[in-house]
């Protein structure tokens, strides 16, 4: 069902964990669906110079949520903006259809983070 | 340990059924001899089926294409037949698909449906089932034991209510057949439904117990076979591996359901007392023999099936992830868990292949499998309530 690329990031997830005093915190999904992920960033000079994550999910909510990390890792916020559901499904090898809604959030939880982020800093101004 | 799933043919199942894919291909319809020896094989097929549900009639018992079939056939067939009757249908919350669905495609045709609610163990509401039954009632279907949580339902008391108020009772025992004993005389029941797979038959065999005098009507039409109750002709081979199967269940039931009742109560104990925030869905006494539900918090069912997977063990889960709807389970929402407490089940379904072995294989494997996941998830609290 799932790539040799999913379960190897379901296997070894990379930058799995919280970053203690994280500059942006995106928490998308719901545990009633059975998907809920936090993603958690480290800013500077506008690069994501760190990002972790922690998932509660099935094996491709496990898996988006480690390949949106090695996509982000060193990037700038804006790039980290572009970085859509369909390039983490794509670097992946593809999901099972019925996956690309449910569990595809990792997206969408670092463009959550990075808006936090933003917002923070606007706030602190 | 899937064996809800699918269950391996029974070599000696097999055996019987090979002259009859080989030299025996008799249409049972015909007169000649070859017709014959087809014929008496089917007969004596309805005898072994008669005996494994306690019925006193061979006649009694349908032959159909399996358990969907013949749930289709008891409530479709019942409730056309009886529409002059009534038209309102008692069902349960926690109902196989077979039975769930073919009740609702009735709605269109204007009959009325109630869900009787089961408690936090799956047992049905026996006042709840009084109650929901009114003289427009011409049918009440339950299930012996669910297939996904094992609880075993109090069908005799069932049957008492339910003809104590004149309707017609059905039992989809296709999760309890061939695991424990069942008397359709003295449970009270009216139609019961069989499938071959699930006492260790070849696929694509069925049957449906049709009490003598029971108003039905066939839902599938062509050249009357079964006595007009359901046409098409008799899949031979499968029919008598399926009677075999039913042979072999009616002798063995008492050692093996013991020999299954000991790995399933020791699966259960050892994983509920080494995993933390660990628990038992369904029934703690009255239970299918080789059924172990199991949930655990703060983690997703199919990360657990994928992660046994690359261990060698099959088991399935009550997580929407697994199914083709994003809803988990009807029947884990029905006994009251919350829809991630419901993500988070795991159903082991043991069956002749397991031994102790794959007990200690599985206690021993779990609890890091469930430490690793519960290390990813958001949900897991500093400290784990015990």
């Amino acid at each position: 069902m799932y790539t040799e690329k999913v379960m190897d990031h379901f296997k070894n997830p990379r930058n799995m964990g919280e970053i203690p005093d994280p500059d942006g915190i995106g928490t998308v999904g719901n545990p009633v669906c059975g998907d809920l992920m936090t993603i958690y960033i480290k800013v500077k000079d506008n690069r994501l110079e760190d990002i972790k994550f922690k998932t509660f999910g099935c094996g491709a909510a496990i898996a988006t949520s480690s390949m949106i990390t090695e996509l982000a890792k060193g990037k700038t916020l804006e790039e980290g903006l572009k970085i859509s559901r369909g390039d983490v499904a794509d670097n992946l090898g593809g999901l099972p259809p019925i996956k690309m809604h449910c569990s595809n959030l990792a997206a969408d939880g670092l463009h959550a983070a990075i808006q936090d982020y933003l917002k923070k800093k606007e706030a602190q101004k | 340990m899937d064996h809800t799933a699918g269950k391996p043919v029974d070599p000696r199942v097999l055996e019987v059924m090979l002259p009859y894919l080989r030299q025996i291909y008799g249409n049972p319809s015909s007169l000649h001899t070859w017709g014959n020896e087809a014929r008496k094989a089917v007969e004596d097929s309805r005898a072994k089926l008669a005996s494994l549900v306690g019925a006193k009639r061979s006649e009694e018992i349908f032959f159909t294409s399996g358990g969907t079939e013949s749930n289709n056939l008891a409530i479709r067939g019942v409730a056309y037949r009886n529409k002059d009757k009534g038209s309102h249908i008692v069902t349960t919350e926690i109902e196989h698909m077979s039975v769930m669905n073919t009740c609702k495609s009735l709605l269109k045709d204007g009959f009325n449906l109630t869900f009787v609610p089961v408690d936090k163990y799956g047992v049905v509401d026996l006042q709840a089932l009084e109650k929901a039954i009114t003289d427009k009632t011409i049918l009440v279907s339950v299930m012996y034991a669910n297939g996904e949580i094992g609880t075993i339902e109090p069908i005799k008391e069932i049957g008492e209510i339910v003809h104590s108020k004149g309707v017609l009772l059905h039992v989809d025992a296709v999760a309890a057949s061939g695991q424990v004993p069942i008397n359709v005389e003295n449970e009270n029941t009216d139609l019961m439904s069989i499938s071959s797979n699930d006492i260790y038959g070849p696929r694509g065999a069925g049957a449906l117990y049709v009490k003598t005098g029971t108003r039905i009507q066939p839902i599938i039409f062509g050249g009357g076979q079964e006595k007009g109750l359901r046409s098409g002709t008799e899949n031979v081979p499968a029919i008598v591996g399926m009677s075999k199967a039913a042979e072999i269940a009616n002798a063995e039931m008492k050692t093996e359901g013991e020999r299954l009742s000991s790995l399933r109560d020791r699966l259960i104990k050892d994983l509920t007392e080494s995993i933390p925030s660990s628990f038992l869905n369904g029934h703690p006494i009255r239970r299918l023999p080789n059924n172990a539900s199991i949930r655990f918090s703060y983690i997703e069912g199919e990360s657990l099936l994928l992660s046994l997977d690359m261990l060698g063990v099959a088991a399935s889960s009550g997580s929407a992830c697994t199914s083709k709807t994003l809803e988990p389970s009807h029947v884990l929402l029905a006994i009251g868990l919350k829809h991630e407490e419901a993500h988070g089940s795991l159903l082991f379904t043991m069956g002749k292949q397991n031994t102790e072995a794959d007990v200690d294989y599985v206690v021993n494997a779990l609890p890091d499998i469930v430490k690793r996941l519960r290390s990813i998830s958001p949900l897991t609290p500093k400290e784990l309530p015990t």
